[in-house]
């Protein structure tokens, strides 16, 4: 799970140069170039104030059973766990019908190979 | 890593650096409180957690992309809820996590004469207006529909009201010079997706819609500037209408000369084309209309689900209401499961889409289980259905709530 979201060097780099091309970009956008991006802009008694925060990331991984590792691989990538196991007890065919939404709208790149084993492990699942 | 991998792997990593942190903050279980959504059949059990940037403790749907939901006893306090338990939902994981105000750029472009790029410095010098809305998430309540249907499994806090200030759409749309032809205008955010070719989150409004005066962009929530997560710097605030419209940290307007027969406008958010949104559990093949407008809905707040109260000459309950697209004008209650009604007192009005507080002194001379309800009925003449309502995506529920108090003599 944790491996997953780590780092390796060549997206590393890649996502370093895209911060400085960023970073450029921001200073031609906000005035002459090399002047400090301003913190905050205020106008009419208003302020906004440019904001950083960190969001949590979940690594709660699928509770172990067959079909675990296949669930870990291919659907942690755009949402937690918590999002399949809080549903309550679903017949298999809406769980396929579920994962069929997750492949044609919103383009999972999961294996056709991976979905029986997708779909059997979530319609096992017992809701506690 | 493969080729594929990579591409998935790219926006993830980087939120993960833009964050500062390649391990992402995880939330010590330590933190966490529990809290029981009463979800019939379960689960039911939630974290209860503030680790979110600029927000306290908000029960956790979902850490990524993040579903916080309100705890009901927020809105007792107050009928502005307040924005660091104000609840959040997000479509996609590739939110940024950094705004520069002075770069920061919203587009209006399309069917208009004068395509614009306006600074966050040009929205704060146009005549503002302020306004009191509920946001609320089309999905709210979903969790307790019956039979149950998935989704995100809200109880009824994915819903807030707050004091929105900004400048109105139609301000914006006027400056860049709409065309004759224009029949929709489309807006879009700054987050992107987590899977290349999905659809990005997008959602339109009709020309006259977006131009009636009433639609804004906003940057003040209750006086600040808006948590990143509730869509800062700006986000669009669209009165008596579902959330879903309320694109969040706003970036794109595109005017449209055809209907936006992008996904998230033409195929999701849709209900059954019946009236209140209700079709048989089970039902299949039904014609659909886009969700828009609200429906009255109101909440008993004073008290929890089998609360305890003590017997003596009365118990102050009390809750929120609101009309949806109209204003309250009537909130009734009930302590014997509906057959008679009472009509509670009205708190003050702050407009015709903001929750409005109700009280209502009840007696509590028998001893045992009260069952209370409680109804709103809005300006238009909308009374919230006593029997539930079903679709199978979980939108549009408002029918009356039941809570029930214990009432003793030893309490």
């Amino acid at each position: 799970m944790h491996k997953r979201y780590s780092s390796s060097p060549a997206v590393l780099a890649v996502a370093i140069g895209s911060i400085i091309a960023l970073a450029v970009g921001t200073d031609v956008a906000s005035g002459p170039l090399n002047a400090a991006p301003r913190k905050s802009v205020s106008r009419e008694g208003f302020t906004l104030r440019s904001t950083s925060v960190d969001l949590p990331y979940d690594e709660q991984p699928y509770p172990d059973g067959p079909g675990a590792e296949v669930m870990n691989a291919n659907c942690a990538g755009c949402h937690s766990a918590s999002m399949v196991l809080l549903q309550p007890k679903l017949s298999r065919g809406q769980w396929e019908g579920i994962v069929r939404k997750m492949l044609d709208v919103y383009r999972a790149p999961v294996a056709a190979e991976d979905v029986p084993a997708i779909v059997g492990y979530l319609e096992k699942l017992q809701p506690r | 890593m493969d080729r594929l991998d990579a591409l998935m792997r790219a926006p993830l990593d980087r939120r993960g650096l833009l964050a500062g942190a390649a391990t992402a903050l995880a939330i010590p279980a330590s933190a966490q409180q529990r809290i029981d959504l009463q979800l019939p059949g379960g689960p039911s059990d939630r974290p209860l957690t503030g680790g979110f940037p600029g927000k306290g403790p908000m029960i956790v749907q979902r850490v990524h992309p993040p579903l916080l939901e309100t705890a009901m006893d927020v809105f007792d306090r107050d009928v502005f809820t307040p924005n660091d338990r104000f609840f959040v939902r997000w479509h996609w994981g590739d939110i940024p996590t950094m705004i520069d105000v002075a770069s920061f750029r919203l587009a209006i472009h399309g069917h208009v004469r004068t395509p614009l790029m306006l600074s966050l410095a040009q929205l704060l010098r146009m005549p503002r207006i302020e306004m009191a809305a509920v946001n609320q998430c089309s999905g709210n309540s979903r969790g307790l529909f019956q039979p149950r249907v998935p989704g995100a499994q809200w109880a009824n806090g994915a819903m807030g009201n707050a004091r929105w200030m900004g400048v109105r759409l139609r301000d914006v749309l006027d400056q860049a010079g709409v065309l004759a032809d224009a029949v929709a205008v489309r807006f879009g955010g700054l987050d992107g997706l987590t899977v290349p070719g999905a659809p990005r989150f997008e959602k339109a409004l009709a020309i006259d819609h977006a131009r009636d005066g009433e639609v804004m962009i906003a940057f003040g929530m209750n006086g600040e500037q808006l948590p990143l997560l509730n869509g800062f710097p700006i986000r669009l605030v669209v009165p008596g209408w579902y959330s879903t419209y309320w694109v969040k940290m706003l970036s794109d307007i595109e005017v449209l000369a055809a209907p936006d027969d992008r996904y998230w406008t033409s195929k999701a958010y849709r209900i059954p084309a019946t009236p209140g949104a209700d079709v048989a559990p089970g039902s299949k093949d039904f014609p659909t209309v886009p969700i828009t407008r609200m429906v009255p809905r109101s909440f008993i707040t004073s008290h929890r689900e089998g609360q305890v109260v003590g017997q003596g000459p009365g118990v102050a309950v009390g809750g929120i209401a609101f009309g949806g697209d109209s204003g309250v004008a009537k909130v009734e209650i009930s302590d014997d499961g509906g057959r008679s009604w009472r009509v509670a007192i009205l708190g003050p009005d702050h407009g015709k889409y903001s929750f409005r507080r109700w009280d209502a002194p009840l007696s509590t001379g028998q001893v045992g289980r009260q069952t209370l309800m409680v109804r709103c009925t809005n300006a238009a003449g909308l009374a919230q259905p006593m029997q539930p309502i079903w679709n199978p995506s979980g939108f549009m529920r408002n029918t009356v709530e039941t809570l029930t108090i214990e009432v003793r003599t030893d309490a």
